[in-house]
């Protein structure tokens, strides 16, 4: 982690500290004292964190936040291609869901591949008598339709935990019968406070039902690792798989982007789990650290510069083999990402970045955009938590607006006082601010291009970059008459 | 089990295995297996209530949608919205957790209203539920009534509301219910014995198609027919850039809604999907009520035209005369690259009913109509379209049926085209055949919300994309010595 405490002339804390106060003002005065300490300006030296998170969000605010279930559905679950997901209860929660993460899939679409939209589709009777005995059927019917399925997960919806029903032991009587994993997740939508508890249930039934269920049948070796927190949106697996491949390791699963549920199973076997996004997925590295005493390291391959210290720090764990491999890698990758630095950076220096995602790129992609000769200015989580916000303010230049779960009309205030060049947030925020004449990249499904992980995304995310902020559409906005 | 239990082996499915399992989902045995689904739903082209509800709200000036229920919910129709019109879709929720569950959503619905006032500055708030408060049974009314009485807001601030679990019906009915409230909260008392506006009061229906509303408002000022559209989201979802964002930079006006109860005629254009809304519009608005079918293709449009003129007793203008007549120029000009085409389609009832009256009328064979979430009347309503052309025979209607399910259709009983929206671009593909994306939502073409498909200009953007896409088919796709200068 860097500490270099950067600062940004005009932006100093009493200056940051303003704009906050001048948006909570709007507030009545409930609303203001709950929202207050979720922001601050940056203080990137204290070493604790400068916002509360991971509350409930204020109600009638228009926060960009999901529920459990699109925790679980959207990012865990969903992206394990060789399994059957079925949104248990009525038909919108699947459907809002389907396809719309960009969490892509290998496979036969339908045959060993199941991108699609599974759904009890519940109807008024199901709430007034029980979903169980639709749930039994179609679990049979699944099995029956998609034999080539590795196993079924139930992603419950609002109405299942409300009316009672009793997934487990319908999954656990299924799974007998049918003689596959059928894991039942209880994920309904009202549970917590956003996705990131959707994430944990969701790690925790991989938990309960399926690691240490399989081994893999090959010898194990030294460089064995598995992917961890990375969902393939673009195919930002396909990249950093590669990558790691490519200075020797063995990538033997992935969670769960492109993940095959059976090298989940497995992975307690492996020698260290490589975490890119910690958010979603630390809570089963430390259950394979306390149980199967495997070591974890978060890395970042966003930008060259943080792929450097994530392959170096990946190499520390390994022997002169792997090590010699990084520096050969590095070597090979750095003047091809010097070249890119080179096209880009004189159109792009000194531009101001502001973003609000999910639970790992506001921190993540700041290393990416200084390699561009971006700062950034403001950056906020949907759904983080403290330990998040602790590893985010170092990143962050001194004093720039740090924001939790932000309203969109805080949102819209900081942007107004700060003056981004670039927004980087989600399809819901991107729209507002695009009619406001502001380049815009969604960056929680790379606005449709990708991958964005690895040396190969840094060329792709760099070329976007600069497309968003220089496009001369622009140019056009204000009328001539 | 044995402590002593094998070990379970990581396992790669055996090509031949994918092979074979690929080859019977083309079969006709496994179409059989497919229909037979009795529980699980795969693939349906259907969205819940809320989603209609929230479209409806975005068609009222100054109106934000107010979601009762989780947060979640709020998260998804906008962000459907978003990635359809490619537009903001400012709505929000009241947040409602666990505590919820064992208290009901008071708190919540208290707390966000006031907030909802205090940033975003409406003029009317539009309440919707989603499953939570529905399966718990949140009163609404009395929440509301307590909301007003507390102060929380204004007593004559407009907040109309509507109970659309998802757990019935689908997006239209949602839609439905959502307009009826809204138009029923803005007209209390307002009608006035002998008053008449002169207007028409146009109901587009639960229709995502901002060009669809563009065109109504181009044949109604040829007309020169005064009207109030309920609802209309053309702007909302539509609106210029200019450098500055407009949270409600469109809609109804809120007067002209609550005076479109003493209006001169009432048309609907969407039957199905404003059932009740027309049902309670004929027992108390002033004036003519008249429910006519999407006019998409020719017949469909005369009959909305000769409708206006009756009601309004204005000759047809000459330049409506003229656009018919260049319609059908360009349907004879094209009928041979869609005549005897089958097609496979499926989407909302009116949508339906509209590519099919359409696609009859160029010669072109609705084969496979896949309705997930219609109703009785509307199967027999389209069975008649069919029975009424030569081209309809052998069609068939499959209702209360999904996208896996037309994925068999288009195996074993295979079409040269689809109609639908996104969702079909699977099955298509597997099918190898185009699909023109007519329908809702559209996430992977831009611009398509932006071209009318109703009206006689609606017919001729029809012809324009599926004959130009069968002879891009057949430039692609000929042995060089038939690839030839014209078509």
């Amino acid at each position: 982690m860097s500490h270099s405490n950067k600062k940004i002339e005009g932006i100093t804390k009493e200056f940051t500290q303003a704009v906050i106060d001048k948006a909570l003002d709007v507030y009545p005065e409930k609303a203001r004292k709950k929202r207050a300490p979720h922001l601050a300006p940056n203080d990137p030296t204290s070493g604790s964190t400068c916002v509360k998170s991971n509350r409930k969000t204020v109600p009638g605010v228009m926060s960009a936040r999901g529920c459990a279930y699109a925790g679980a559905k959207g990012v865990v679950w969903g992206p394990i291609r060789d399994m059957v997901h079925v949104s248990h209860g009525p038909v919108g929660c699947g459907w809002y869901s389907w396809g719309t993460r960009r969490n892509l899939m290998s496979g036969i679409n339908g045959v060993n591949q199941f991108g699609m939209q599974f759904t009890s589709d519940f109807q008024e009777k199901d709430i007034v008598y029980g979903g169980d005995k639709k749930l039994k059927t179609l679990l049979a019917e699944a099995h029956e339709l998609f034999p080539l399925a590795k196993g079924i997960s139930v992603l419950s919806e609002c109405p299942v935990g409300l009316i009672g029903d009793d997934i487990n032991s319908v999954a656990k009587q299924a799974a007998k019968d049918l003689d596959i994993p059928v894991i039942p997740c209880n994920c309904e939508g009202f549970r917590g406070v956003s996705q990131s508890l959707g994430h944990h249930i969701s790690n925790d039934t991989i938990r309960d039902y399926i690691i240490g269920t399989r081994e893999f049948a090959e010898p194990s070796s030294p460089y064995d690792i598995s992917l961890i927190g990375d969902y393939n949106i673009g195919g930002d697996v396909w990249s950093a798989k590669a990558l790691l491949e490519e200075i020797g390791l063995n990538v033997k699963s992935v969670w769960t982007g492109d993940g095959e549920l059976e090298k989940i199973a497995a992975t307690h076997t492996v020698k260290l789990n490589l975490i890119h996004c910690y958010r979603s997925m630390n809570y089963m590295c430390k259950v394979m650290e306390e149980k199967y005493g495997i070591p974890w390291l978060e890395f970042n391959f966003f930008g060259p510069t943080k792929i450097r210290e994530s392959l170096r720090q990946i190499a520390e764990r390994f022997d002169d083999t792997i090590k010699e491999n990084v520096e050969r890698v590095i070597a090979k990758y750095d003047p091809i990402m010097q070249a890119i630095v080179d096209e880009y950076k004189p159109r792009l220096d000194g531009k101001k970045v502001m973003l609000l995602v999910g639970g790992l790129r506001p921190r993540h992609t700041i290393g990416a955009y200084e390699d561009l000769g971006m700062v950034c200015v403001g950056s906020g989580y949907e759904f983080a938590h403290g330990d998040d916000y602790e590893r985010t303010q170092p990143e962050m230049p001194e004093a720039t607006v740090v924001y939790d779960d932000p309203s969109e009309f805080e949102f819209e205030q900081f942007v107004h006082a700060m003056k981004p060049d670039l927004i980087g947030s989600g399809i819901k925020e991107k729209y507002v601010f695009q009619k406001m004449g502001i380049p815009f990249r969604q960056m929680h499904s790379w606005d449709y291009s990708g991958p964005y992980h690895g040396y190969q995304g840094f060329s792709i995310f760099a070329r976007d970059i600069d497309m968003a902020v220089n496009s001369p559409t622009w140019g056009l906005v204000k009328s001539p008459f | 089990m044995s402590a002593e239990a094998a070990v379970n082996y990581v396992t790669e499915t055996p090509m031949e295995e994918i092979e074979r399992v690929s080859a019977w989902i083309n079969s006709e045995e496994y179409k059989e297996k497919n229909f037979a689904r009795q529980a699980l739903v795969i693939n349906p082209p259907h969205a819940c209530q809320p989603l209609g509800a929230q479209m409806a709200a975005h068609g009222f000036e100054g109106t934000l949608p107010f979601v009762h229920g989780s947060q979640g919910c709020a998260s998804y129709y906008r962000s459907t919205l978003n990635r359809h019109f490619r537009e903001p879709a400012p709505a929000v929720s009241d947040s409602m957790t666990e505590d919820g569950a064992v208290f009901g959503g008071q708190n919540n619905l208290h707390e966000g209203l006031e907030n909802a006032l205090a940033l975003y500055k409406p003029k009317m708030i539009a309440v919707f539920t989603s499953c939570m408060p529905e399966v718990i049974g949140d009163d609404l009314t009395a929440f509301i009534r307590n909301a007003k009485k507390k102060g929380v807001v204004p007593e004559d601030f407009p907040t109309p509301y509507a109970n659309t679990p998802s757990f019935t019906g689908s997006h239209i009915h949602g839609y439905d219910a959502m307009l009826g409230s809204i138009l029923k909260y803005l007209t209390e008392g307002k009608q006035i014995e002998g008053r008449c506006t002169g207007k028409l009061n146009l109901i587009a229906g639960c229709d995502f198609n901002t060009g669809n509303y563009r065109e109504y408002t181009k044949i109604l000022k040829e007309f020169g027919i005064p009207t109030t559209f309920l609802a209309d989201i053309s702007e909302s979802f539509d609106s210029p850039l200019d450098g500055t964002y407009k949270i409600y930079p469109g809609g109804t006006k809120l007067e002209d809604a609550a005076d479109s109860v003493n209006g001169k005629a009432t048309i609907t254009l969407g039957p199905y999907a404003t059932a009740k809304t027309f049902t309670w519009i004929k027992e108390t608005y002033s004036g003519a009520h008249v429910a006519l079918p999407i006019p998409m293709g020719i017949a469909k449009t005369d009959a909305f035209i000769l409708k206006l003129s009756e009601l309004f007793g204005k000759p047809v203008p000459a330049s409506l005369k003229a656009d018919r007549g260049r319609a059908v120029d360009a349907m004879t000009d094209a009928h041979q690259y869609i005549h005897g085409k089958k097609f496979a389609l499926y989407g909302d009832p009116d949508y339906l009913l509209g590519y099919v009256s359409f696609l009859l009328e160029m010669g072109g064979i609705p084969y496979h109509i896949l309705c997930s979430k219609g109703s009785k009347k509307f199967e027999k309503e389209m069975q008649a379209l069919l029975d009424g052309s030569l081209y309809g025979a052998g069609c068939k209607i499959y209702m209360s049926k999904d996208l896996w399910h037309m994925r068999s259709l288009l195996m074993t009983e295979p079409v040269d085209a689809m109609i639908g929206d996104t969702h079909g671009k699977f099955a298509a593909r597997d099918a190898r055949i185009p699909l023109f994306r007519f329908g809702f939502p559209i996430f992977d073409r831009v611009n398509k919300h932006r071209y009318p498909l109703v009206g006689y200009q609606g017919a001729l953007n029809m012809i324009t994309e599926i004959a130009n896409k069968f002879i891009d088919i057949k430039d692609d796709t000929c042995e060089d010595r038939y690839f030839e200068m014209m078509r």
